[in-house]
């Protein structure tokens, strides 16, 4: 602590190439906190999917639909605590700009089933009760400047009505669910299967099934054991845990992980160089000053210590800056993504990361400087006049 | 012109010295590098996607989906309307048929060879006269499926990115197996990732009854489409949308195009900061080892001008080498590099390769010469200004 | 004179240079006592200052042995002469050797920040020893704002702080014009007089050397002749 003043005296003599150094430090950790929270929004649905629900699709695609009936035939099947349905109905809210997901669902099986779907118990009853209710996450309610008691209307795409009552359907907002974590998308609508299967004549048929297993362990001997049931009928089911499903269907999009790695890899790679450039010139020219320290008594390792004291401090405080700055800016970039991206957010596991390596950065980037000036002889450096 | 040998000879004696200072130098060069690098393939991913959604979508092809529908995966048309849409005017005639092919388009599970996981193929049953629309489609290997049976093409890109697609195996679909009896290309374009088959053996399997989900129609030429379209919306017993298949492919790549867009600059402007701070720095710093050479050519009468000219023209020198090296490393990374990734509007994979065009070489070049610019200027004025005497009393 | 405080003893130092070898130091005997003021004096590359360097702890000998104050320098780590400096050796360099980015008052603190003191008496310290060198007054000026003569009082109350057993300068007023430099060997005169320290300097100016107790002369790595 008493070295503090002299660190930042040192750091203070070329005011110019200090602020260039932490500026551009600064930017790279601001990008490093935006990349993690694309990185984080493109795997928080992994993330958050339970282990012990799995996902029943159709075999083929997860286009084709299933049968109604598969239900029962489902929840008998040893090993299953619960399961129930949901339908991707896929509708247009004015423009198809506004893409958001609308699922129709059975409300309170989903509710039970999707336990970090938080929604007030009166306004739960409420959508139960309603026929033409529907429920929308909290984000999407602002995107829209949604209200409770808001008629809703959405031009259906495959869901055409039947019932000669116009094209629209017309959901009566009852409630908003908020997410049990940051993770969890509150950019969709949920609303009540019953209504969509009056409006189009009952089909009899569902998108997918939502299952939760007794116990997680034993996930995979329940979704073959259900597969089981329905091989070789006209409609075979592929059965995975949510994660699984998840993580394929991350995995269509491309590897998106790799990619912001890489670029995250590019931006330190070059920031090392210009912090360790820096560090470099500033002991370079003192290098008779190390000289001095080490005649008074400073010992090699603390000479040490203060070249790298002053590269974590340069690097430090600006890497901080740059973390401080993104959790800053993030909620006012999240318009601008929300529809690729519903979970935008720093996660509080990137900022450690950041910190990690803004400490890494200073030790790499001071570690050369450092370790010349604590070999450096002191009849050598006092002749550098 | 004697400013000019000025400016050349101060110049020149600049870069000779650079070799002196290569530590600062490469930093400079690198800080470009990263960023051009960074621009280039990120963009790059970008054209490649529009390269496929762009090539084929044909000025003179018509693409009719039921009204409402923003894709094909949610349309549905009757065999009735398949058939008005044929003969609508402006669809172009060949031995006095219509040249259309109704088609249905599902998607199915293929396992991702590079994952292992499950990707949402597209498969297209077509009619006949899908190949006359569609001139570009054109088998490499084996041979077209035959009308009637359980058998399929397999565009090229499809075949790669996806596994078990080969020539002669067996897949099973649902209650069916398909044959794969041929490999086709599509000009690069978006059908190079589909699978084929007869649409009347599709209807059936996917249980869709006598019906269609698109209509593409041959135009006589691409002006007869206004009165095509006219002609169709005119219709009572249609209710369709009409667009130009270019269109519609376009506003397909439209979401990605703009995602990757937005996060491309987004990224390298920041990373252009970060390095344009990095350059300032070593240019500052070429300034100051230089203070007392600079002040001595002052003394000597060298004019201020050709003093920032060569400070500005040293970073310059570096920013160049650094964005030849960032797009020199971006085109050997990531151009020709074969990837797949999801369709929003379809629901579907689409693969293509990364693109590395010359006109982002150039943009990425330009990207990095602005940065060279405004990282040399201000250290260049400081050097002029700089007063002759303090400079030459510098040890 | 009472006992040796420093005690050299047929030390050689062989410098390397490339593929040639440089004997700077020929078997060379000596010893300070306590409490002299001790002036070596000599043409370059006499070895003056290499003697100073042994003395200080900055370099070791190649042969013979250096013990200062009981303690075998060619023996020690260099941990434990970096340690043994702080506490018993103050240096005056030539160009002073002030850092530029700290105030006079926190350069002369510089040696005590590897104490256990306090940051107040640390400060009490520096201050009283910016008063022996009269200068308290510009406690808070950088270097560049001071003279070249009071830069050298600022190196000598740096030289002091710690209250070492011996101050070891190397040509102290080689720097400066004559009235500065004589008033800078009033200085370390009073230091020796008053204050008991004991004092060697390097010079090659025989006027200062006059105001030395004693006074040698160095020449190719041996003591030529004394003079008292």
């Amino acid at each position: 602590m008493k070295y503090l003043p002299l660190l930042w005296r040192n750091l203070m003599r070329r005011k110019a190439r200090t602020l260039f150094t932490f500026l551009s430090v600064a930017v790279a950790f601001f990008l490093f906190g935006l990349l993690m929270a694309v990185k984080n929004g493109f795997e928080a649905g992994i993330e958050i999917a339970g282990q012990d629900r799995l996902l029943t699709i159709h075999k083929v695609s997860i286009i084709q639909l299933l049968p109604l009936r598969y239900l029962e035939q489902i929840r008998a099947v040893p090993g299953v605590a619960a399961a129930t349905h949901s339908t991707w109905f896929g509708g247009v809210y004015q423009d198809p700009k506004n893409f958001f997901p609308q699922i129709a669902v059975e409300p309170e099986e989903l509710l039970d089933l999707y336990p970090e779907y938080i929604v007030p118990s009166e306004q739960r009853q409420r959508w139960v009760a309603t026929r033409t209710g529907a429920i929308v996450g909290r984000k999407l309610a602002e995107r829209f400047g949604w209200q409770v008691g808001d008629r809703i209307p959405i031009q259906p795409t495959f869901w055409r009505p039947q019932d000669g009552d116009g094209d629209t359907y017309e959901f009566d907002l009852v409630g908003l669910y908020e997410g049990a974590t940051p993770d969890v998308d509150e950019t969709q609508l949920f609303f009540h299967h019953d209504y969509l299967m009056e409006r189009v004549g009952d089909m009899g048929q569902v998108g997918w099934y939502v299952v939760s297993v007794a116990d997680p362990e034993r996930a995979d001997e329940v979704a073959q054991a259900i597969d089981g049931l329905f091989a070789n009928s006209p409609a075979e089911t592929k059965t995975t845990t949510e994660k699984a499903f998840m993580q394929g269907f991350a995995q269509q999009v491309g590897n998106t992980g790799a990619l912001l790695m890489a670029i995250v890899a590019v931006v330190f790679f070059v920031i090392l160089l210009i912090a360790g450039n820096t560090m470099a010139q500033a002991v370079r020219e003192r290098t008779a000053e190390v000289g001095v320290l080490k005649t008074l008594g400073f010992t090699g390792p603390t000479v040490l210590g203060l070249v790298l004291g002053e590269s974590l401090l340069l690097v430090g405080g600006a890497a901080g800056l740059g973390l401080i700055l993104i959790w800053l800016a993030v909620p006012g970039l999240r318009p601008l993504v929300e529809t690729f991206l519903p979970v935008f957010y720093v996660p509080a596991r990137s900022l450690a990361l950041g910190a990690s390596l803004a400490v890494a950065l200073g030790l790499a980037s001071g570690g050369l400087p450092a370790w010349l000036a604590m070999r450096l002889e002191i009849v050598e450096a006092l002749r550098r006049r | 012109m004697r400013w000019m040998r000025q400016t050349a000879a101060v110049t020149l004696m600049n870069l000779k010295s650079l070799p002196r200072r290569w530590g600062s130098a490469l930093v400079a060069v690198v800080g470009f590098a990263g960023v051009v690098a960074v621009f280039v393939a990120v963009l790059s991913i970008a054209e490649g996607f529009e390269q496929v959604m762009g090539t084929v979508g044909s000025e003179s092809t018509a693409l009719v989906l039921r009204g409402g529908s923003d894709s094909e995966m949610s349309s549905g048309l009757t065999l009735e309307q398949t058939r008005i849409v044929k003969q609508a005017p402006g669809v172009r005639r060949e031995s006095g048929e219509p040249v259309a092919s109704a088609e249905l388009f599902v998607i199915v599970d293929v396992p991702k060879r590079s994952t292992g996981t499950a990707a949402n193929v597209p498969l297209r049953g077509v009619e006949p006269g899908a190949f006359l629309v569609r001139p570009e489609v054109e088998i490499v290997e084996g041979r077209r499926f035959r009308e009637g049976r359980n058998e399929v093409i397999v565009g090229t890109a499809a075949a790669s990115q996806f596994a078990g697609l080969e020539l002669g195996n067996r897949l099973r679909w649902g209650e069916a197996t398909w044959e794969v009896v041929g490999l086709f290309e599509a000009g690069g374009g978006v059908h190079e990732s589909e699978i084929w088959t007869d649409a009347r053996v599709l209807q059936p399997a996917y249980r869709r009854g006598a019906t269609f989900q698109s209509v593409y129609t041959a135009l006589e030429s691409p002006e007869s489409f206004q009165a095509f379209k006219d002609a169709l919306t005119a219709d009572p017993r249609l209710e369709v949308d009409v667009t130009r298949e270019s269109e519609y492919l376009a506003a397909q790549s439209r979401v990605l195009r703009s995602l990757v867009g937005v996060l491309g600059n987004l990224i390298a402007a920041l990373m252009a900061v970060g390095a344009t701070f990095g350059a300032l720095n070593t240019m500052y710093s070429a300034v100051a080892a230089r203070g007392r050479e600079i002040a001595t050519l002052r003394a000597l009468g060298f004019q201020g001008g050709p003093v920032v000219v060569s400070v500005l023209a040293e970073s310059l020198f570096l920013a160049l080498v650094g964005g030849l090296v960032g797009g020199a490393l971006a085109w050997a990374a990531a151009n020709g590099y074969q990837t797949a990734t999801m369709n929003w509007q379809t629901f579907s994979q689409v693969a293509f390769s990364l693109r590395v065009t010359p006109a982002l070489l150039v943009g990425g070049l330009g990207y990095a010469l602005l940065m060279g610019l405004l990282g040399g200027l201000f250290p260049a004025v400081r050097a002029a200004r700089l007063p002759v005497v303090s400079g030459l009393r510098q040890r | 004179m009472s006992e040796a405080l420093a005690r050299v003893e047929a030390v050689h130092k062989v410098y390397r240079r490339g593929a040639e070898t440089v004997d700077v130091l020929n078997g060379l005997d000596l010893e300070v006592a306590t409490g002299e003021f001790l002036a070596l004096m000599g043409p370059s590359g006499s070895g003056k200052t290499t003697l100073l360097n042994l003395l200080g702890g900055l370099d070791r000998p190649t042969s013979g042995r250096v013990v200062v104050g009981g303690q075998d320098l060619g023996r020690a780590s260099g941990r434990e002469l970096a340690r043994w400096r702080a506490r018993h050796v103050g240096f005056v360099f030539q160009f002073y050797n002030l850092l530029p980015v700290l105030t006079a008052e926190r350069n002369v603190e510089l040696p005590l920040l590897l104490t256990r003191l306090k940051r107040s008496e640390r400060r009490r310290r520096a201050r009283t020893a910016l008063e022996i060198v009269g200068l308290a007054d510009r406690a808070s000026h950088y270097p560049s704002q001071l003279s070249g003569g009071q830069e050298q009082r600022v190196g000598i109350a740096r030289a002091i702080v710690n209250d070492p057993t011996v101050i070891l300068a190397d040509e102290p007023t080689g720097d400066l014009d004559r009235a500065t430099g004589g008033e800078i060997l009033d200085l370390l005169v009073a230091l020796n007089e008053r204050h008991g320290k004991t004092v060697v300097m390097v010079t090659h100016d025989p006027l200062a050397a006059d105001r030395a107790t004693r006074v040698l002369h160095l020449d190719k790595g041996v003591l030529a002749e004394a003079s008292e």
